[in-house]
């Protein structure tokens, strides 16, 4: 066939993009392969493809959606530590004149994913997810504000995540870092696909992103119960709010900042370049105003979930809600005055320099005075260390050492000597899993119980529990000592045998946390086995505070029969001290909106475009962005969008409450 | 139905309402839309930034000076500004519903839309021709990208009212469409804002520069 033709249909995609010379990732394609038809065939087998599309592809409920935001969290949380395993095996074995067992073309693509995935594929999910179940909960709402949209922005995500997995078997990802800092990420340095798919991989994600960050923050705005003035809301809803109004004050600075990277590498044009008036550093500039913020996007939500946690267990009202506050409102704004810290070493002046160290510094005060607020509140209460509750205490322990590395990056001439070494390596990673990964564990013990009615298993969970903190201090406290002697991140052979004994141990705690994770998995088996025993009717397993505990778990669709109104920022628990019992009868229809297919379709539609712009496949990229316009104003003809749950239903569903808790109570 | 109500009765307090919680469809979609806005606005400032720190940056290429015809660009200045009036008084016509004069100010809005587009295409055109090209230097790029971005959020300003058009007509001035034409109202209003930044910032200031 004519090359020119083969060119135009298939853009500079051929058979020498599949890696079947790489035994690694073939073995690798052949399990996931292999999953993915068992899955298929078991979908099939038990017909559950209608189900699925009926029932959960196509919702709107933000529940549901909030659910599958975990799973995808949770999916891509094995590969990217699938990643980080593979490098701390090479990096444990690669002295004396090894070269270990990946070869740097390999290594330079799983230091860039494992960094991308983590961050915009599990952290994000999960802090989505969890949002996402539980903020319309506790402030009392039916659902978000554009159900529709939540939906959309869901399966944008799970399209992004879906490009960056391609890129593992059908050509390679970036081998640039997970920030794709230029020149090297332009295409004179990465003329392959590896950037390509970096680039439409997070366009695609945060869409979804972006608009999910505008969807939350009007549903807190909007829909809160009566009588929930801003200062009653509980705290989780208030760092959802904040995290939220960051999302969408910073995920279009990195749209823009990608767009700029994209026309340098299809149009040409001098943005990032060496030379006809480019510069590098505006790049590096513009990603990190949108990358600091994003590192508080994830933790906020965290401190969250810390707060609902630490006053729940101990029994007691949070300590300084109000400084709560100001504290979550003081951090966003901080956290917009402090990216220049990321690259002190860039050169611009003591003066600059000083501005954005002590803007860093300043930014461990109100992080420390929730740090103070969480023990108060521990302070002479009756603590019970249920599971959340151990991870709280963890992350209290493992957060400060992180925060107080940080501060010591923060100084300017410290940062000097410890820049780009494996000493920032720990500290970050010392902050994410000590912050944002133990808060996500808490919250995923905490509410599974009101997702699913029954709770997680504890022994399971215990068990994961302490293999992830002492694999976390195995795996990261080493690295401090390297990085202090100078090791710099992202290398793959080492000459001074010195250190291999470091590395040895790091790998070892990475093998701990693989048994944690391991535990965690057999943690949600267990637990899908034994739920009878482990079930909750009461809806209210931890004898919580806030609304979200009201309503029966799972709740049912609409949340709540009837909108509650709230006098405390402890809403629930106030209910439950004032004799609240709960309406039997009453009950009125209620608006519900419909589920459609048109979110997953058009995020169809997008991930083929990133795909075909990937490639160069120019027909292929233009169909499907005219598809996707099409879609999208075809849904806006479509008017009706809404229904009523008849009253009889909500009856039914109510009056099976009614029974669960009179037999619970007889019991 | 209201809070206030409901914690006057002291005997025993109220904890859930018996109505429906007032929120009727669309109630959130202004303020939503206006978030939305100001995401898209940082957009433009990032761009507005990058032509602030690229925009001298020429690579012994041609500089606004050369390439810059503010007669040109008044003109096309007055048609944007026009097209946001024509917008006004088509919203005018929408409270008094009216339909018919708001097809027309509607269509008239976007003649003058696509008469902005027109021009600013022949002046790219004419740039391009002359070999100032986006590749020439970073001034260019960013400006191309800058002026750029905003003409295409104008093109599919104008899908979008050809799309609200089509059902105004089909379905009349319902709710619902004058929720979506009162959205688009801002989206316009906000991209004629855009563009005094661009003219006076990238215009105006470059023939000073």
């Amino acid at each position: 066939m004519n090359p020119d033709l083969i060119k135009m249909i298939f853009g500079r995609l051929n058979l020498d993009a599949l890696p079947i010379h790489e035994p690694i990732l073939v073995g690798t394609f052949a399990v996931v392969a292999t999953g993915g038809l068992v899955l298929f065939a078991l979908v099939t087998y038990f017909r559950l493809w209608t189900y699925l599309w009926r029932e959960w592809f196509t919702t709107v409920d933000h529940k549901r959606i909030g659910i599958m935001y975990m799973i995808l969290g949770i999916v891509m949380l094995l590969r990217g530590f699938a990643d980080a395993l593979m490098m701390r095996l090479q990096q444990a074995i690669a002295f004396g004149g090894s070269d270990g067992y990946l070869p740097a073309h390999h290594y330079d693509q799983i230091f860039t994913a494992h960094g991308v995935i983590m961050i915009f594929f599990v952290a994000m999910p999960l802090v989505t997810g969890l949002m996402n179940y539980v903020v319309p909960l506790q402030i009392g709402a039916r659902d978000v504000s554009f159900p529709f949209l939540n939906n959309f922005s869901f399966w944008m995500t799970v399209g992004g995540a879906v490009l960056v997995m391609m890129s593992l078997f059908v050509g390679e990802f970036a081998r640039t870092g997970w920030l794709a800092y230029p020149p090297l990420s332009n295409i004179g340095y990465s003329p392959d696909v590896g950037v390509d798919y970096y680039i439409w991989g997070l366009q695609v994600a945060g869409v979804g992103t972006t608009l999910s960050g505008i969807n939350l923050v009007c549903t807190i705005v909007k829909l809160r119960a009566p009588g929930m003035t801003m200062m009653k809301m509980p705290v989780f809803t208030w760092t959802s709010l904040c995290t939220n109004v960051l999302i969408v004050a910073s995920f279009p600075v990195l749209t823009a900042v990608l767009a700029l990277l994209s026309l340098d590498r299809y149009v040409g044009t001098n943005f990032f370049t060496n030379d006809f008036g480019g510069n590098p550093m505006m790049y590096v500039n513009l990603i990190w105003i949108w990358g600091h913020p994003e590192v508080y996007i994830l933790v906020l939500p965290a401190f969250g979930i810390f707060s609902e946690v630490t006053a729940t267990f101990s029994g007691k009202r949070l300590f300084g809600y109000t400084s709560m506050v100001y504290a979550t409102v003081v951090i966003t704004i901080l956290s917009y005055l402090v990216w220049l810290h990321h690259f002190f070493t860039m050169g611009s002046g003591a003066s600059v320099n000083s501005f954005f160290g002590i803007t860093t510094m300043i930014i461990s005060i109100p992080t420390g005075a929730k740090m103070f607020n969480w023990l108060f509140t521990m302070y002479r209460g009756r603590i019970r260390f249920e599971l959340p509750m151990m991870w709280t205490v963890a992350f209290m322990l493992t957060f400060v050492i992180g925060g107080m590395t940080g501060v010591l990056l923060a100084v300017p001439p410290a940062d000097f000597v410890l820049h780009n070494s494996l000493f920032l390596i720990a500290h970050f990673h010392n902050v994410i899993i000590g912050g944002v990964l133990f808060g996500l564990f808490a919250g995923i013990n905490y509410w599974f119980p009101k997702a699913f009615g029954f709770r997680l298993d504890p022994f399971w969970g215990k068990l994961s529990f302490w293999f992830w903190v002492s694999g976390f201090y195995f795996a990261f406290m080493p690295l401090y000592v390297l990085g202090l002697m100078g090791v710099t991140r992202r290398l793959r052979v080492f000459d001074d045998p010195s250190l291999q004994i470091w590395f040895v141990i790091a790998a070892f705690g990475a093998f701990l946390i693989l048994l944690g994770i391991g535990a965690m998995l057999v943690q949600f088996a267990v637990s899908i086995l034994r739920r009878e025993q482990l079930k909750d009717a009461t809806g209210d397993p931890w004898d919580g505070r806030t609304l979200e505990w009201a309503t029966s778990s799972p709740p049912p669709d609409y949340n709540f029969a009837f909108t509650p109104v709230v006098y405390d920022n402890d809403a629930w628990w106030d209910m439950k001290r004032r004799g609240y019992r709960r309406p039997l009868t009453g009950f009125k229809p209620i608006h519900m909106p419909s589920n459609t297919g048109t979110g997953i379709i058009l995020a169809g539609f997008a991930t083929v475009m990133g795909f075909a712009l990937i490639w160069y496949i120019w027909w292929l990229a233009a169909v499907s962005f005219l598809a996707l316009l099409a879609v999208a104003i075809g849904h806006t003809f479509n008017y009706h969008r809404d229904f009523h749950i008849p009253a009889d239903e909500v009856v039914r569903t109510e009056d099976a409450r009614t029974r669960v808790l009179t037999a619970g109570a007889q019991s | 139905m209201s809070v206030a109500t409901i914690t006057t009765q002291d005997s025993e307090p109220v904890f859930h309402v018996i109505d429906e919680h007032d929120h009727p469809e669309g109630a959130s979609t202004m303020l939503g839309f206006w978030i939305y806005l100001m995401s898209d606005c940082l957009i433009f400032a990032m761009l507005f930034a990058t032509y602030g720190v690229l925009g001298g940056s020429y690579a012994a290429g041609p500089s606004p000076k050369d390439l810059f015809d503010l007669k040109l660009v008044a003109l096309n200045t007055t048609m944007l500004l026009l097209s946001s009036i024509t917008y006004g008084f088509a919203m005018l016509t929408m409270e008094k519903s009216r339909i018919g004069q708001t097809q027309l100010w509607l269509a008239i809005t976007g003649l003058f839309g696509l008469a902005f587009l027109g021009i600013e295409l022949t002046e790219f055109a004419h740039m391009i021709h002359e070999g100032a090209t986006p590749q020439r230097s970073a001034f260019l790029s960013s400006f191309f990208t800058l002026v750029g971005t905003h003409g295409l959020h104008v093109t599919f300003g104008l899908v979008w009212l050809v799309t609200l058009m089509v059902q105004t007509a089909r379905f009349g001035l319902t709710e619902a469409n004058r929720r979506r034409l009162m959205c688009l109202s801002m989206f316009w209003h906000f991209l004629d804002v855009v563009w005094i930044g661009v003219f006076t910032f990238v215009y105006l200031l470059g023939m000073l520069r």
